[in-house]
């Protein structure tokens, strides 16, 4: 036990001040984790976070947008020019090959979200427009002017058919 | 029997004195103009917002199926439910130009300098709150302009470095604005105010420690003085009266004048209006943020334009008293800031064409550079001045006025 001498000594006390501080400061931070946490997205949400897609009823040419994770999701069935046209070239702001882009030429999948300010953009001739702050984006989904930092995302996907296919799980 | 009752209050809570100190008694110089009526004309804005969004709370549905329909079921349905919502609606919008205007008086007078800095301060914070506390009030009735402007500044979230996607996802709490978001943006909608008025508190404490500025700029002594009730009271509500004559002539007549079109077709996340405008009150920042080509730019302009007049008590370094009445130079400086605030709101307006997108940029320049040349204009114009020597009139005030002082102290 301490020696009589030792409680004058005040190190110890303040050793034990000092460690109980950062104790329970860490337990009060640890105790706001789940109240962070609560604000992400909840499990019911993650469990529809996989959308099928049938693609049988697109004609070339034409575009499907659907909903994934609640954002819009452009398919887009692109004819022999179109492909000769994006693989002729690697874009514009943020260079990507084409091939890099697509599980299969004929079928562009990408996010239908403007990677500046987060608004659709529209389809419109080659490629689509976004109304918001005028960014332009080729067939491959590729940005040829900005603001617009970034190309068109392709979210995670996979063919589970030769006509269907799989959003969300790669 | 009422004396009694005081009597007895008085032993246990300090009443009577609190209202003579802080209200009766309360020394407000004499010669503040109707500028000085706008802090107690966002103070009472602010009861108005609290008390029109409470009966609001008790019949709009937080829920993103309900949410839209429960607003036309308030206009249509609920009695006198139209009058609460524009009086909410077009409260929103006069709180923004109640405290742009108490700013502009602030800024011209120079009231923000020593020793009121922690008043300026805790004023800047209001402001963050107020847009705070606007910004998700405005996703509520989860119309399109609801629905896209929340995207687009959530999407803003997304400059923040490394975790960025994130922090946007944590916020939504989904990964596109969704019923969610709306149901917190409520929450928080709701908690957001008492926040406000905790800060008020704040805010009218560090006034009743410095009291109030005037427009001479200089510390009154007390021959100067008057006591806030009755003669600010009334002021104050005559000012009050002028105001609900504007403000109700917008309620009354001109509702939609605040409220946007296309916030009358229900949130679609599927398709993007072909323009998104935010409210007026955010205009010159949303034009900001539009001018930095660059997006993680933009965001952080957008972001120093509002928090940029927090520096204020540092950059402006004249002794002058009494801002930009005696001040020629910082006078020009501020009718231009001005000039240019007006100038991007109408940027932020339009849709964005190259011209525009150039009036934007040079916009933009002036509007930081009028903060950036302040420290030097100010402490030459200072030198020029006191070399020139300070008008006669306000040469007497300070010489009335310290002669009071020590007069005082003598006896």
């Amino acid at each position: 036990m301490a020696d009589f001498d030792d409680l004058d000594d005040t190190g110890r006390r303040d050793f034990l001040l000092k460690v109980t501080t950062v104790v329970s400061g860490a337990g009060a931070a640890a105790a706001c984790y789940p109240f962070v946490a609560s604000m992400n997205p909840s499990a019911d949400l993650l469990a529809k976070a996989n959308t099928e897609v049938n693609l049988s009823g697109i004609t070339p040419g034409a575009m499907l947008s659907v909903s994934w994770q609640g954002k819009p999701v452009f398919i887009l069935r692109r004819t022999e020019q179109q492909i000769k046209a994006m693989t002729a070239n690697n874009g514009g702001l943020y260079p990507e090959q084409d091939s890099d882009r697509v599980k299969q030429p004929e079928w562009l999948v990408v996010i239908g979200v403007c990677t500046h300010m987060g608004c659709v953009p529209n389809k419109e001739g080659e490629g689509w427009t976004c109304h918001c702050h005028g960014s332009l984006y080729d067939d491959s989904g590729r940005v040829l002017r900005g603001p617009a930092p970034k190309n068109l995302e392709v979210p995670p996907y996979r063919f589970i058919a030769a006509d269907k296919i799989m959003i969300g799980e790669a | 029997m009422p004396n009694r009752i005081i009597k007895w209050i008085d032993h246990r809570f300090p009443l009577t004195s609190f209202i003579k100190h802080e209200l009766t008694g309360y020394p407000t110089p004499r010669n503040l103009s109707y500028w000085w009526n706008f802090g107690f004309l966002a103070g009472f804005v602010l009861m108005l917002q609290v008390a029109t969004g409470l009966f609001l709370a008790m019949h709009y549905k937080p829920d993103a199926s309900m949410a839209f329909d429960s607003i036309q079921h308030i206009m249509r349905d609920v009695n006198y439910g139209w009058l609460l919502r524009y009086m909410h609606s077009t409260g929103a919008s006069a709180f923004f130009l109640v405290i742009y205007i108490h700013m502009a008086r602030t800024l011209y007078y120079g009231s923000y300098r020593a020793p009121r800095e922690l008043m300026w301060w805790t004023g800047q914070g209001l402001l963050l709150l107020l847009m705070a506390t606007a910004f998700m009030g405005y996703l509520l009735p989860w119309g399109q302009m609801s629905f896209w402007g929340a995207t687009v500044i959530t999407n803003l979230f997304r400059a923040t470095p490394f975790i960025g996607d994130e922090v946007v996802v944590w916020l939504r709490g989904d990964y596109a604005v969704g019923d969610d978001t709306l149901t917190r943006f409520f929450a928080l909608h709701y908690l957001f105010p008492f926040l406000i008025i905790g800060a008020v508190v704040v805010h009218l404490v560090a006034l009743h420690t410095v009291r109030s500025s005037n427009p001479s700029g200089i510390d009154l002594a007390d021959k100067d003085n008057i006591p806030f009730h009755p003669y600010y009271t009334i002021k104050d509500f005559y000012g009050l009266g002028v105001f609900m004559i504007v403000y109700f002539l917008v309620v009354f007549f001109f509702p939609h004048s605040v409220l946007e079109p296309a916030n009358n077709i229900p949130a679609n996340p599927m398709v993007t209006p072909d323009h998104i405008v935010p409210e007026w009150y955010f205009l010159p920042f949303y034009a900001i943020l539009r001018s930095v080509p660059n997006m993680v730019g933009g965001v952080v302009a957008m972001g120093l334009s509002v928090m940029i007049f927090a520096f204020m008590p540092f950059l402006d370094r004249s002794r002058i008293p009494g801002g930009a009445h005696y001040r020629p130079v910082f006078r020009l400086l501020f009718y231009i800031f001005i000039l240019d605030i007006l100038v991007l709101g109408y940027v932020g307006y339009v849709l964005p064409t190259s011209q525009t997108i150039a009036i934007g940029q040079v916009a933009t320049i002036i509007y930081f550079m009028t903060f950036s040349i302040l420290p030097f204009v100010s402490k030459a114009e200072d030198k020029w001045l006191f070399k020139r020597g300070l008008p006669p009139k306000i040469l007497a005030l300070i010489a009335s006025e310290e002669e009071e002082k020590r007069k005082r102290s003598l006896r």
